[in-house]
């Protein structure tokens, strides 16, 4: 607790750690808007998600290594995680699309324990980062730094949003995932194939989760064993900001990177992780509180 | 008939096992456990619906709770180990009384994702708080008598652990609260407005479930002899999956069905450690994809729809809505 008290005295430093906080907040917020996707649309929850993120870190740190510069590895991840995203579609997830709840759950758990294993076996346990060879700024006569590469990582971020939500919005595979999502069986009479609608919705999740990695890659840290948190943040960004709301999605993302930032300094590093974990039990119990107190109302 | 035969020679065969194959008895120790896991898991997953990720809280709780007071009280091994065993236990049902009146309100997916995170925050605590050791883990005392003596003793000890537990389930759900469990497995608004209690009978169910975990766990801290927060006490991506993935394949909501899937998969597990070394955590996330795929309804319900006479059921003509036309 006496983290705390360097807070109060002194205040900048707080301005350091919302600053952080908010930009990888957008990173977050990307991998959470591919999870509403596929909840909404095939009601999966994916808890393979963080596995893609992952994945995607691991192309930009390759490219990093081969002397291509890691910026490129958000595209490049994206392809690549697109077509592992199909892959995996065609494979496993199909089969689940319209089971009960826990076997999708438990499917994609088993998915991204084989991944995060896979990931082990061929790219060693080992952490790593993409050099972006960015400069830092200082703020407040260097009192507050902010690398470069945060702020590219910011702005690429919301890029790759705003693409995606274009690409939803206007192409026809996109309001064809729209259709889907409202009501799949209308959309199916409607002459839309939804199987291929499933495989793109998943497919698309894959390649934001890649980008998302490749510059989780670029700003901070990659390994094997890193899926799991981003897996339960998007699943906390989705039920505090609720199915389908881009803007809520992107407002809380933020909150909770800088939430995080600010538990991690006031707490410890070691109970980052165990901060984020135990802010889900009591998000999802204190909804529920809320939600019995609105039905008393109702009754 | 046959079946008290068959059981009664079973139990002959578990108690003579340490006679039979001495080599084996950690191992055997160990394939009790994984049947304890699985039994408690099906309390909550099968018989009443709830699938919860996070039981190896309880767990973890038991073999910290265990390893505190060996360490902590100067008694002699014996009594140190038995009073450990009842506060882990005590201490076990505790924390699923507390975290179930918050937890079990939350319903399938919720409950689900909700409970993978509390076992993966309880690990992170453990692995930063100092008292019980921090990253470090614990290590709990060494086990006093004679060479060889340690791994008889703790093969006993898990043996009438699953004897017993095995017992109460059936006992359980046998009676009133199977009956109750089930109902709200089933549909849980009809049971609340058939007016059960829901809410006593799920933490009533959790808090059984934590009892028999607490205790696992503090035995089996003594017999890996070293306690991981990560690996060993709070374990969520071995034994945590584990449990689900034996009931699961074993059968689903039946008695015998985590029994035998705690046999068959604990029987894989090591074949895969031996023949695939390096690629076993590899084999094993495959194995958890493919059985939830393609085996969902578990040996049990398979061999329930194979041969429903030999369960009791009546077998019925029916034909399917769409081949009627």
């Amino acid at each position: 607790m006496d983290n705390l008290r360097l807070l109060f005295d002194a205040p900048v430093l707080s301005v350091q750690l919302l600053l952080d906080g908010i930009l990888i907040g957008a990173i977050f917020a990307l991998a959470a808007y591919g999870m509403t996707l596929v909840w909404g649309v095939m009601n999966i929850i994916n808890v393979a998600q963080g596995e893609m993120v992952m994945l995607g870190g691991y192309v930009a740190f390759y490219l990093y290594k081969k002397g291509i510069h890691p910026l490129f590895g958000v595209p490049v991840a994206a392809v690549l995680l697109f077509a592992i995203g199909w892959a995996l579609y065609r494979l496993v997830i199909f089969r689940v699309v319209d089971k009960d709840l826990f076997i999708s759950i438990l499917a994609t758990f088993g998915l991204s324990i084989l991944i995060q294993q896979l990931a082990n076996e061929f790219f060693g346990a080992d952490v790593r980062t993409a050099e972006s060879g960015f400069g830092t700024y200082t703020l407040f006569s260097g009192a507050v730094t902010v690398t470069q590469i945060k702020l590219i990582a910011f702005a690429v971020a919301i890029l790759t949003g705003a693409v995606l939500l274009w690409f939803l919005r206007k192409s026809r595979m996109g309001q064809a995932i729209r259709a889907t999502a409202q009501n799949a069986r209308a959309a199916r009479v409607m002459g839309i194939d939804t199987d291929r609608v499933y495989a793109w919705t998943f497919a698309l999740n894959a390649a934001i989760c890649g980008a998302s990695g490749a510059l989780v890659a670029m700003t901070w840290i990659v390994h094997p064993y890193l899926g799991l948190p981003y897996t339960i943040r998007s699943f906390m960004i989705v039920i505090i900001a609720g199915l389908g709301n881009v803007l809520a999605v992107f407002a809380t993302a933020l909150a909770l990177g800088a939430a995080e930032n600010f538990a991690g300094f006031i707490f410890g590093a070691e109970y980052q992780a165990a901060f984020i974990f135990g802010l889900l039990v009591v998000i999802l119990v204190s909804r529920r509180v809320w939600l019995a107190r609105e039905r008393r109302y109702l009754a | 008939m046959t079946r008290r035969i068959l059981l009664t020679a079973g139990l002959a065969l578990a108690i003579a096992a340490p006679a039979l194959i001495p080599g084996w008895r950690t191992q055997l120790s160990y394939l009790l456990m994984m049947i304890v896991f699985a039994l408690t898991w099906d309390l909550l997953g099968g018989q009443m619906g709830y699938n919860s990720f996070g039981n190896i809280v309880f767990f973890g709780v038991g073999m910290y709770a265990c390893a505190v007071v060996q360490r902590d009280l100067h008694l002699s091994y014996p009594a140190t180990l038995a009073i450990g065993m009842a506060v882990g236990a005590v201490l076990a049902v505790a924390v699923a009384a507390i975290l179930g009146s918050g937890m079990l309100g939350l319903r399938g997916h919720y409950f689900a994702i909700g409970t993978l995170g509390l076992g993966i925050a309880a690990g992170e605590l453990a692995s930063g708080w100092q008292f019980v050791g921090a990253g470090g883990g614990m290590v709990p005392p060494q086990y006093p008598g004679a060479r060889g003596g340690r791994e008889t003793f703790f093969y006993y000890l898990c043996l009438g652990l699953v004897i017993v537990t095995f017992a109460a389930m059936r006992w359980l759900y046998a009676g009133r609260f199977g009956l109750a469990i089930n109902a709200i497995r089933d549909d849980e608004d009809k049971a609340e407005a058939m007016g059960l209690w829901t809410t006593r009978y799920k933490t009533a169910a959790w808090c059984v479930s934590a009892l028999f975990l607490g205790i696992a766990g503090a035995i089996l801290g003594n017999i890996s002899g070293f306690i991981d927060p990560r690996e060993t006490a709070f374990a969520g991506s071995t034994f945590g999956v584990w449990m689900v993935l034996m009931a699961i394949l074993g059968g689903k909501g039946t008695l015998w069905g985590p029994v035998i899937g705690a046999v068959v998969f604990h029987v894989m597990k090591e074949l895969f450690w031996t023949y695939l070394l390096g690629w076993q955590r590899v084999a094993l996330g495959f194995l958890i994809v493919v059985i939830v795929i393609f085996f969902p309804v578990g040996i049990l319900g398979w061999a329930r729809e194979k041969w429903p006479e030999k369960f009791g059921h009546l077998v019925e003509e029916t034909v399917p809505a769409e081949a009627r036309g």
